[in-house]
Protein backbone atom coordinates (compact mmCIF):
# COMPACT_ATOMS: atom_id res chain seq x y z
CA UNK A 1 0.00 0.00 0.00
CA UNK A 2 1.24 3.51 -1.07
CA UNK A 3 0.20 6.00 1.17
CA UNK A 4 -0.43 9.26 0.48
CA UNK A 5 -0.13 11.93 2.94
CA UNK A 6 -3.01 14.67 3.87
CA UNK A 7 -2.06 17.32 5.79
CA UNK A 8 -4.56 19.61 4.23
CA UNK A 9 -2.65 21.23 1.98
CA UNK A 10 -2.94 21.02 -2.14
CA UNK A 11 -4.20 18.97 -4.53
CA UNK A 12 -3.98 15.63 -3.21
CA UNK A 13 -6.84 14.55 -5.47
CA UNK A 14 -5.02 14.93 -8.24
CA UNK A 15 -2.25 12.43 -6.81
CA UNK A 16 -4.69 10.40 -5.22
CA UNK A 17 -6.56 10.17 -9.27
CA UNK A 18 -3.04 9.61 -10.53
CA UNK A 19 -2.47 6.29 -8.39
CA UNK A 20 -5.62 5.40 -8.91
CA UNK A 21 -5.32 5.61 -12.34
CA UNK A 22 -2.33 3.30 -12.26
CA UNK A 23 -4.43 0.82 -10.48
CA UNK A 24 -2.37 0.81 -7.33
CA UNK A 25 -3.45 0.55 -3.57
CA UNK A 26 -3.29 3.79 -1.60
CA UNK A 27 -4.34 5.34 0.91
CA UNK A 28 -5.14 9.28 1.66
CA UNK A 29 -3.78 9.50 5.47
CA UNK A 30 -2.12 11.13 8.25
CA UNK A 31 -2.67 8.48 11.01
CA UNK A 32 0.85 6.95 12.53
CA UNK A 33 -0.24 3.34 12.22
CA UNK A 34 -0.92 3.51 7.56
CA UNK A 35 2.47 5.42 7.10
CA UNK A 36 4.06 3.04 9.49
CA UNK A 37 2.29 0.08 7.52
CA UNK A 38 2.71 1.56 4.05
CA UNK A 39 5.23 0.75 1.64
CA UNK A 40 5.97 3.85 0.07
CA UNK A 41 5.11 7.41 1.26
CA UNK A 42 4.05 10.19 -1.50
CA UNK A 43 4.18 13.77 0.48
CA UNK A 44 2.53 16.14 -2.31
CA UNK A 45 1.63 19.41 -2.00
CA UNK A 46 1.18 22.78 -2.80
CA UNK A 47 0.77 25.78 -1.04
CA UNK A 48 2.80 27.81 1.41
CA UNK A 49 5.82 26.26 3.69
CA UNK A 50 5.53 27.99 6.43
CA UNK A 51 1.55 26.30 6.74
CA UNK A 52 2.32 23.21 5.48
CA UNK A 53 5.22 22.89 7.91
CA UNK A 54 2.88 23.81 10.31
CA UNK A 55 0.43 21.51 9.92
CA UNK A 56 2.82 18.28 9.52
CA UNK A 57 3.88 19.42 12.88
CA UNK A 58 0.67 19.94 14.37
CA UNK A 59 -0.15 16.48 13.11
CA UNK A 60 2.95 15.06 15.02
CA UNK A 61 3.93 14.01 11.70
CA UNK A 62 7.98 15.48 11.83
CA UNK A 63 9.26 12.90 13.73
CA UNK A 64 7.28 9.96 12.24
CA UNK A 65 8.18 10.70 8.79
CA UNK A 66 11.83 10.95 10.24
CA UNK A 67 11.60 7.64 11.72
CA UNK A 68 10.03 5.82 8.94
CA UNK A 69 12.33 7.28 5.92
CA UNK A 70 15.76 8.06 7.59
CA UNK A 71 15.98 5.26 10.07
CA UNK A 72 13.65 2.23 8.41
CA UNK A 73 14.84 3.81 4.96
CA UNK A 74 11.12 3.45 3.62
CA UNK A 75 11.05 4.84 0.34
CA UNK A 76 9.41 8.23 -0.44
CA UNK A 77 8.25 10.28 -3.13
CA UNK A 78 8.25 14.73 -2.15
CA UNK A 79 6.34 16.54 -4.70
CA UNK A 80 6.44 20.15 -4.92
CA UNK A 81 6.60 21.22 -1.29
CA UNK A 82 7.14 17.66 -0.31
CA UNK A 83 10.63 18.53 -2.52
CA UNK A 84 11.14 21.90 -0.40
CA UNK A 85 10.56 20.41 3.09
CA UNK A 86 13.74 18.35 2.57
CA UNK A 87 15.93 21.09 3.20
CA UNK A 88 17.09 23.11 6.95
CA UNK A 89 14.87 26.31 6.05
CA UNK A 90 12.18 28.15 3.60
CA UNK A 91 12.36 31.54 3.13
CA UNK A 92 8.22 31.44 2.06
CA UNK A 93 6.79 34.40 4.35
CA UNK A 94 8.92 34.53 6.98
CA UNK A 95 11.78 31.74 7.96
CA UNK A 96 10.60 28.43 8.47
CA UNK A 97 12.38 25.16 9.55
CA UNK A 98 12.20 22.20 7.38
CA UNK A 99 12.83 18.65 7.84
CA UNK A 100 16.47 19.01 7.24
CA UNK A 101 17.04 15.76 5.88
CA UNK A 102 19.01 17.53 3.00
CA UNK A 103 21.67 20.73 3.42
CA UNK A 104 20.21 23.55 2.10
CA UNK A 105 17.32 26.36 1.86
CA UNK A 106 14.04 27.25 -0.55
CA UNK A 107 14.29 30.59 -1.69
CA UNK A 108 12.04 33.03 -3.78
CA UNK A 109 12.96 32.47 -7.46
CA UNK A 110 14.21 35.96 -8.89
CA UNK A 111 15.32 35.95 -12.46
CA UNK A 112 17.43 38.31 -13.70
CA UNK A 113 15.05 38.64 -16.86
CA UNK A 114 12.02 40.84 -16.02
CA UNK A 115 10.30 39.21 -19.03
CA UNK A 116 10.25 36.06 -17.02
CA UNK A 117 7.23 35.55 -14.98
CA UNK A 118 6.81 34.07 -11.38
CA UNK A 119 5.28 31.89 -10.65
CA UNK A 120 6.67 29.47 -13.02
CA UNK A 121 4.14 27.86 -13.97
CA UNK A 122 3.38 25.25 -17.03
CA UNK A 123 5.60 22.67 -19.13
CA UNK A 124 8.98 22.65 -19.01
CA UNK A 125 11.62 20.56 -20.25
CA UNK A 126 14.17 19.01 -18.03
CA UNK A 127 17.71 18.32 -18.50
CA UNK A 128 18.72 14.77 -16.70
CA UNK A 129 21.90 14.80 -14.57
CA UNK A 130 22.24 11.97 -13.37
CA UNK A 131 20.16 8.36 -13.79
CA UNK A 132 17.12 7.58 -11.39
CA UNK A 133 15.37 4.63 -11.00
CA UNK A 134 11.90 6.87 -11.48
CA UNK A 135 13.28 8.15 -15.00
CA UNK A 136 13.57 4.68 -16.32
CA UNK A 137 11.85 4.21 -19.90
CA UNK A 138 11.14 7.71 -20.07
CA UNK A 139 11.25 9.29 -23.53
CA UNK A 140 14.38 11.78 -24.89
CA UNK A 141 13.68 15.37 -23.94
CA UNK A 142 10.71 14.76 -21.74
CA UNK A 143 8.70 17.86 -20.49
CA UNK A 144 6.65 18.15 -16.75
CA UNK A 145 4.08 20.80 -15.46
CA UNK A 146 5.69 23.26 -12.87
CA UNK A 147 4.15 25.29 -10.80
CA UNK A 148 5.83 27.22 -8.24
CA UNK A 149 6.86 30.46 -6.98
CA UNK A 150 10.24 29.28 -4.80
CA UNK A 151 12.92 26.98 -5.40
CA UNK A 152 15.42 24.92 -3.89
CA UNK A 153 18.79 25.75 -3.37
CA UNK A 154 21.31 23.30 -2.55
CA UNK A 155 24.69 23.40 -0.42
CA UNK A 156 27.51 22.57 -2.62
CA UNK A 157 28.30 19.53 -0.78
CA UNK A 158 25.11 17.78 -1.81
CA UNK A 159 24.79 18.84 -5.16
CA UNK A 160 25.40 15.22 -6.93
CA UNK A 161 21.95 14.55 -5.12
CA UNK A 162 20.44 16.34 -8.35
CA UNK A 163 18.95 14.28 -10.93
CA UNK A 164 17.72 16.99 -13.17
CA UNK A 165 17.39 20.59 -13.01
CA UNK A 166 15.21 22.50 -15.47
CA UNK A 167 15.73 26.36 -16.59
CA UNK A 168 13.27 29.31 -15.97
CA UNK A 169 15.59 32.17 -16.43
CA UNK A 170 17.84 30.33 -14.19
CA UNK A 171 18.89 26.91 -13.50
CA UNK A 172 16.61 25.36 -10.64
CA UNK A 173 16.22 21.74 -9.42
CA UNK A 174 13.98 19.55 -10.94
CA UNK A 175 14.13 16.37 -9.10
CA UNK A 176 16.77 14.46 -6.93
CA UNK A 177 17.51 11.58 -5.03
CA UNK A 178 19.18 10.75 -1.83
CA UNK A 179 19.11 6.98 -1.41
CA UNK A 180 15.19 5.89 -0.51
CA UNK A 181 14.35 9.60 -0.88
CA UNK A 182 12.85 11.04 -4.11
CA UNK A 183 11.82 14.15 -4.91
CA UNK A 184 10.61 16.18 -7.78
CA UNK A 185 9.66 20.02 -8.13
CA UNK A 186 7.53 18.90 -11.20
CA UNK A 187 3.90 17.68 -10.89
CA UNK A 188 4.37 13.79 -12.76
CA UNK A 189 0.48 14.05 -11.07
CA UNK A 190 -0.17 16.40 -13.53
CA UNK A 191 2.47 15.83 -16.60
CA UNK A 192 0.38 13.23 -18.54
CA UNK A 193 2.14 9.98 -19.78
CA UNK A 194 5.22 10.77 -18.88
CA UNK A 195 4.37 12.06 -14.58
CA UNK A 196 2.32 8.79 -14.55
CA UNK A 197 5.48 6.82 -15.46
CA UNK A 198 7.34 8.55 -13.12
CA UNK A 199 4.76 7.50 -10.23
CA UNK A 200 4.56 4.08 -11.72
CA UNK A 201 8.61 3.75 -11.50
CA UNK A 202 8.53 5.30 -8.27
CA UNK A 203 5.42 2.32 -6.78
CA UNK A 204 7.60 -0.18 -8.71
CA UNK A 205 10.48 0.64 -6.77
CA UNK A 206 8.67 0.78 -2.76
CA UNK A 207 7.40 -3.02 -4.48
CA UNK A 208 10.94 -4.42 -4.77
CA UNK A 209 12.09 -2.62 -1.67
CA UNK A 210 9.22 -3.88 0.13
CA UNK A 211 10.43 -7.79 -1.03
CA UNK A 212 13.96 -7.26 0.10
CA UNK B 1 12.59 26.78 -21.47
CA UNK B 2 9.04 27.33 -20.11
CA UNK B 3 6.42 26.81 -22.87
CA UNK B 4 3.71 28.31 -24.18
CA UNK B 5 0.44 26.89 -22.95
CA UNK B 6 -2.60 25.92 -24.55
CA UNK B 7 -5.80 25.66 -22.82
CA UNK B 8 -9.16 24.62 -23.72
CA UNK B 9 -11.90 26.15 -21.49
CA UNK B 10 -15.00 23.91 -20.68
CA UNK B 11 -18.60 25.81 -20.16
CA UNK B 12 -20.10 23.69 -17.77
CA UNK B 13 -24.18 24.29 -17.44
CA UNK B 14 -26.22 21.62 -15.99
CA UNK B 15 -23.90 18.82 -16.76
CA UNK B 16 -24.05 19.65 -20.44
CA UNK B 17 -21.11 21.63 -21.55
CA UNK B 18 -22.30 24.94 -24.14
CA UNK B 19 -21.08 27.07 -26.54
CA UNK B 20 -20.59 30.90 -25.56
CA UNK B 21 -21.39 34.23 -27.64
CA UNK B 22 -20.67 37.78 -25.83
CA UNK B 23 -21.47 35.72 -23.09
CA UNK B 24 -24.77 34.46 -22.95
CA UNK B 25 -24.91 30.57 -23.77
CA UNK B 26 -26.12 29.58 -27.07
CA UNK B 27 -25.87 25.59 -28.15
CA UNK B 28 -25.25 22.61 -25.99
CA UNK B 29 -21.98 21.01 -27.67
CA UNK B 30 -21.77 17.46 -25.33
CA UNK B 31 -20.70 15.84 -22.59
CA UNK B 32 -17.74 17.36 -20.10
CA UNK B 33 -16.21 13.60 -19.93
CA UNK B 34 -15.75 13.56 -23.80
CA UNK B 35 -14.61 16.63 -23.80
CA UNK B 36 -11.97 16.08 -21.09
CA UNK B 37 -10.59 12.53 -22.67
CA UNK B 38 -10.31 13.52 -25.98
CA UNK B 39 -8.89 16.98 -25.24
CA UNK B 40 -6.80 15.00 -22.65
CA UNK B 41 -5.33 12.88 -25.27
CA UNK B 42 -4.96 15.63 -28.29
CA UNK B 43 -1.97 17.55 -26.14
CA UNK B 44 -3.72 19.53 -24.65
CA UNK B 45 -1.75 21.56 -21.53
CA UNK B 46 -4.51 22.39 -19.44
CA UNK B 47 -7.96 22.69 -18.76
CA UNK B 48 -10.37 25.35 -17.32
CA UNK B 49 -13.94 24.40 -16.11
CA UNK B 50 -15.95 27.37 -15.67
CA UNK B 51 -19.86 26.26 -14.05
CA UNK B 52 -22.04 28.91 -15.71
CA UNK B 53 -25.10 27.42 -14.53
CA UNK B 54 -27.42 30.16 -13.37
CA UNK B 55 -29.61 27.74 -11.03
CA UNK B 56 -27.43 27.46 -7.39
CA UNK B 57 -29.63 23.99 -7.23
CA UNK B 58 -27.20 22.49 -10.03
CA UNK B 59 -24.45 23.32 -7.55
CA UNK B 60 -23.89 19.94 -6.10
CA UNK B 61 -24.47 18.21 -9.54
CA UNK B 62 -21.37 20.19 -10.44
CA UNK B 63 -19.47 18.86 -7.68
CA UNK B 64 -20.51 15.33 -8.44
CA UNK B 65 -19.27 16.02 -12.46
CA UNK B 66 -16.21 17.87 -10.83
CA UNK B 67 -14.92 14.52 -8.69
CA UNK B 68 -15.34 12.03 -12.18
CA UNK B 69 -14.05 14.50 -14.42
CA UNK B 70 -10.77 14.59 -12.42
CA UNK B 71 -10.54 11.33 -12.27
CA UNK B 72 -10.17 11.63 -15.97
CA UNK B 73 -7.90 14.75 -16.01
CA UNK B 74 -3.84 14.32 -16.23
CA UNK B 75 -2.83 17.73 -17.11
CA UNK B 76 -3.58 20.87 -14.62
CA UNK B 77 -7.43 21.42 -14.12
CA UNK B 78 -8.44 24.62 -12.80
CA UNK B 79 -12.04 25.36 -11.74
CA UNK B 80 -14.05 28.41 -11.23
CA UNK B 81 -17.59 29.62 -11.04
CA UNK B 82 -19.66 30.37 -7.79
CA UNK B 83 -16.64 30.48 -5.31
CA UNK B 84 -17.59 32.75 -2.81
CA UNK B 85 -15.87 31.13 0.44
CA UNK B 86 -12.49 29.70 1.12
CA UNK B 87 -14.66 26.70 2.26
CA UNK B 88 -15.82 26.26 -0.94
CA UNK B 89 -12.21 26.23 -2.91
CA UNK B 90 -11.18 23.56 -0.17
CA UNK B 91 -13.75 21.72 -0.98
CA UNK B 92 -13.18 22.00 -5.05
CA UNK B 93 -9.46 21.26 -4.19
CA UNK B 94 -10.40 17.81 -2.41
CA UNK B 95 -12.20 17.07 -5.61
CA UNK B 96 -10.25 17.19 -7.54
CA UNK B 97 -9.08 21.08 -8.91
CA UNK B 98 -5.70 21.95 -9.40
CA UNK B 99 -6.46 25.54 -9.03
CA UNK B 100 -9.48 27.90 -8.82
CA UNK B 101 -10.85 30.42 -11.01
CA UNK B 102 -12.58 33.63 -9.21
CA UNK B 103 -14.08 36.50 -10.66
CA UNK B 104 -17.00 38.33 -8.69
CA UNK B 105 -15.86 37.72 -5.38
CA UNK B 106 -12.32 38.89 -6.03
CA UNK B 107 -13.53 42.66 -6.61
CA UNK B 108 -16.18 42.62 -3.95
CA UNK B 109 -14.46 41.44 -1.29
CA UNK B 110 -10.20 42.06 -2.12
CA UNK B 111 -10.10 40.21 1.41
CA UNK B 112 -11.57 36.92 0.59
CA UNK B 113 -8.66 37.17 -2.63
CA UNK B 114 -6.14 38.14 -0.31
CA UNK B 115 -7.27 35.47 2.53
CA UNK B 116 -7.12 32.24 -0.14
CA UNK B 117 -4.20 33.07 -2.00
CA UNK B 118 -2.31 33.12 1.95
CA UNK B 119 -4.23 29.82 2.58
CA UNK B 120 -3.66 27.98 -0.90
CA UNK B 121 -1.01 29.87 -2.24
CA UNK B 122 -0.54 32.14 -4.97
CA UNK B 123 -0.07 29.09 -7.25
CA UNK B 124 -3.73 28.14 -6.87
CA UNK B 125 -5.34 31.30 -7.54
CA UNK B 126 -6.32 32.42 -11.06
CA UNK B 127 -8.35 36.06 -11.41
CA UNK B 128 -10.95 35.87 -14.58
CA UNK B 129 -11.19 39.20 -15.67
CA UNK B 130 -13.92 39.89 -18.20
CA UNK B 131 -13.14 43.10 -20.34
CA UNK B 132 -15.78 45.50 -22.42
CA UNK B 133 -14.57 48.42 -23.85
CA UNK B 134 -16.71 51.54 -23.59
CA UNK B 135 -17.74 54.14 -25.61
CA UNK B 136 -13.92 55.54 -25.64
CA UNK B 137 -12.16 52.63 -26.32
CA UNK B 138 -11.32 51.92 -22.46
CA UNK B 139 -10.91 48.22 -21.57
CA UNK B 140 -13.12 48.20 -18.41
CA UNK B 141 -13.87 45.51 -16.02
CA UNK B 142 -17.52 43.98 -15.90
CA UNK B 143 -18.35 41.34 -13.14
CA UNK B 144 -21.45 38.88 -12.30
CA UNK B 145 -21.09 37.20 -15.81
CA UNK B 146 -20.27 40.22 -17.99
CA UNK B 147 -23.69 42.16 -16.61
CA UNK B 148 -22.38 44.65 -14.27
CA UNK B 149 -19.71 47.59 -14.92
CA UNK B 150 -17.06 48.37 -12.33
CA UNK B 151 -14.95 50.89 -12.04
CA UNK B 152 -11.79 49.19 -12.61
CA UNK B 153 -10.25 49.08 -15.64
CA UNK B 154 -8.40 46.08 -17.12
CA UNK B 155 -5.34 47.37 -16.24
CA UNK B 156 -5.84 48.86 -12.98
CA UNK B 157 -7.31 45.94 -11.84
CA UNK B 158 -4.63 43.11 -12.90
CA UNK B 159 -2.35 45.08 -10.79
CA UNK B 160 -4.45 45.19 -7.94
CA UNK B 161 -5.09 41.25 -8.22
CA UNK B 162 -1.64 40.50 -8.83
CA UNK B 163 -0.34 42.79 -5.20
CA UNK B 164 -3.09 41.00 -3.49
CA UNK B 165 -2.21 37.78 -4.20
CA UNK B 166 -3.16 36.36 -7.38
CA UNK B 167 -1.01 33.68 -9.44
CA UNK B 168 -2.08 34.04 -12.89
CA UNK B 169 -4.91 35.99 -14.99
CA UNK B 170 -7.71 34.86 -16.87
CA UNK B 171 -8.45 37.65 -19.32
CA UNK B 172 -11.13 37.32 -21.63
CA UNK B 173 -12.64 40.08 -24.16
CA UNK B 174 -16.96 40.28 -23.71
CA UNK B 175 -17.06 41.83 -27.16
CA UNK B 176 -14.56 39.47 -28.50
CA UNK B 177 -16.23 35.92 -26.55
CA UNK B 178 -17.95 33.93 -29.82
CA UNK B 179 -17.26 36.23 -32.20
CA UNK B 180 -14.23 34.25 -34.12
CA UNK B 181 -12.79 37.28 -35.18
CA UNK B 182 -9.40 37.01 -32.72
CA UNK B 183 -8.66 37.92 -29.49
CA UNK B 184 -8.59 41.58 -28.24
CA UNK B 185 -4.80 41.91 -29.01
CA UNK B 186 -4.52 45.61 -27.76
CA UNK B 187 -5.94 43.98 -24.09
CA UNK B 188 -3.62 41.60 -24.06
CA UNK B 189 -0.17 43.66 -24.42
CA UNK B 190 -1.55 46.05 -22.30
CA UNK B 191 -2.66 43.44 -19.51
CA UNK B 192 0.61 41.17 -19.91
CA UNK B 193 3.09 44.14 -20.14
CA UNK B 194 1.61 45.53 -16.58
CA UNK B 195 1.66 42.46 -14.34
CA UNK B 196 4.80 39.74 -13.56
CA UNK B 197 2.26 37.15 -13.24
CA UNK B 198 0.56 34.70 -16.67
CA UNK B 199 -1.47 35.68 -18.64
CA UNK B 200 -4.10 33.74 -19.99
CA UNK B 201 -5.37 35.16 -23.24
CA UNK B 202 -9.29 34.00 -23.94
CA UNK B 203 -12.47 35.42 -26.19
CA UNK B 204 -12.49 35.22 -30.13
CA UNK B 205 -10.28 32.57 -31.56
CA UNK B 206 -11.83 31.55 -34.62
CA UNK B 207 -8.76 30.31 -36.55
CA UNK B 208 -5.53 28.79 -34.82
CA UNK B 209 -3.67 31.63 -36.46
CA UNK B 210 -5.25 33.86 -33.61
CA UNK B 211 -3.15 31.66 -31.01
CA UNK B 212 0.00 33.13 -33.19
CA UNK B 213 -1.39 36.45 -32.52
CA UNK B 214 -2.12 35.91 -28.82
CA UNK B 215 1.36 34.91 -28.26
CA UNK B 216 3.01 37.53 -29.79
CA UNK B 217 0.79 40.01 -27.94
CA UNK B 218 2.51 39.29 -24.41
CA UNK B 219 0.44 35.81 -23.60
CA UNK B 220 2.08 33.39 -22.02
CA UNK B 221 -0.91 31.04 -22.18
CA UNK B 222 -3.76 31.23 -25.01
CA UNK B 223 -7.37 29.47 -24.99
CA UNK B 224 -10.50 29.11 -26.25
CA UNK B 225 -13.44 27.21 -26.02
CA UNK B 226 -16.30 26.88 -29.24
CA UNK B 227 -13.70 26.21 -31.49
CA UNK B 228 -12.20 23.15 -30.34
CA UNK B 229 -15.70 21.42 -29.89
CA UNK B 230 -16.55 21.46 -33.83
CA UNK B 231 -13.62 19.36 -35.46
CA UNK B 232 -11.86 16.16 -34.91
CA UNK B 233 -8.60 16.24 -33.19
CA UNK B 234 -9.07 19.76 -32.63
CA UNK B 235 -6.55 20.86 -29.93
CA UNK B 236 -3.55 18.39 -31.35
CA UNK B 237 -4.15 20.59 -34.62
CA UNK B 238 -4.16 23.61 -32.74
CA UNK B 239 -0.70 22.27 -31.47
CA UNK B 240 0.63 21.08 -34.55
CA UNK B 241 -0.26 25.16 -36.11
CA UNK B 242 1.90 26.06 -33.01
CA UNK B 243 4.66 23.76 -32.92
CA UNK B 244 4.94 23.52 -37.13
CA UNK B 245 5.43 27.38 -36.84
CA UNK B 246 7.89 27.10 -34.32
CA UNK B 247 6.58 28.13 -30.87
CA UNK B 248 8.27 26.69 -28.04
CA UNK B 249 4.70 24.65 -27.25
CA UNK B 250 4.66 20.59 -25.98
CA UNK B 251 4.94 18.88 -28.60
CA UNK B 252 1.60 17.55 -30.42
CA UNK B 253 1.95 13.68 -29.65
CA UNK B 254 -1.67 11.84 -28.85
CA UNK B 255 -1.05 11.46 -24.87
CA UNK B 256 -3.24 8.02 -24.76
CA UNK B 257 -4.16 6.68 -21.30
CA UNK B 258 -5.69 4.19 -20.37
CA UNK B 259 -8.14 4.36 -18.24
CA UNK B 260 -11.65 2.45 -17.34
CA UNK B 261 -14.94 2.97 -19.04
CA UNK B 262 -16.14 6.01 -18.37
CA UNK B 263 -19.28 6.75 -16.13
CA UNK B 264 -22.42 6.49 -17.59
CA UNK B 265 -24.36 9.94 -17.24
CA UNK B 266 -27.39 10.19 -15.44
CA UNK B 267 -30.22 11.16 -18.28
Amino acid sequence: MIAIVDYGMGNLQSVANAVEALGVDFEITNEAKKLQDADGIILPGVGAFGDGMKNLCKLKLVDLLREEIIEKKKPYLGICLGLQFLVDKGYEKGEHEGFGWIKGEVKLMEPDDPKIKVPHMGWNNIEIKKDSEIFKGLKEDPVFYFIHSFSFVLDPEEVDIITSTASHGLEIVASLQKGNIFATQFHPEKSQTAGLLVLKNFIDYCDTNSKC
Amino acid sequence: MLKTRLIACLLWRNGMLVQSMGFSHTNSVGSACTAIDFFNTWAIDEIVLLDVTRNPDDREKFHHDLKELSKRCFVPLAVGGWITSLEEIRVLLTEGADKVVMNTEAIRNESFLQDASRKFGAQCIVVSIDVRCDEKGEHIVYIDRGKERTKWSAVEWARRAQELGAGEIFLTSIDADGNRKGYDLELINLVSHTVSIPVIASGGVGDWKHFREGIESGASAISAANIFHYSEQSTKKAKDFLFDNGFNVRKPEFYNILLPRRPVYRV
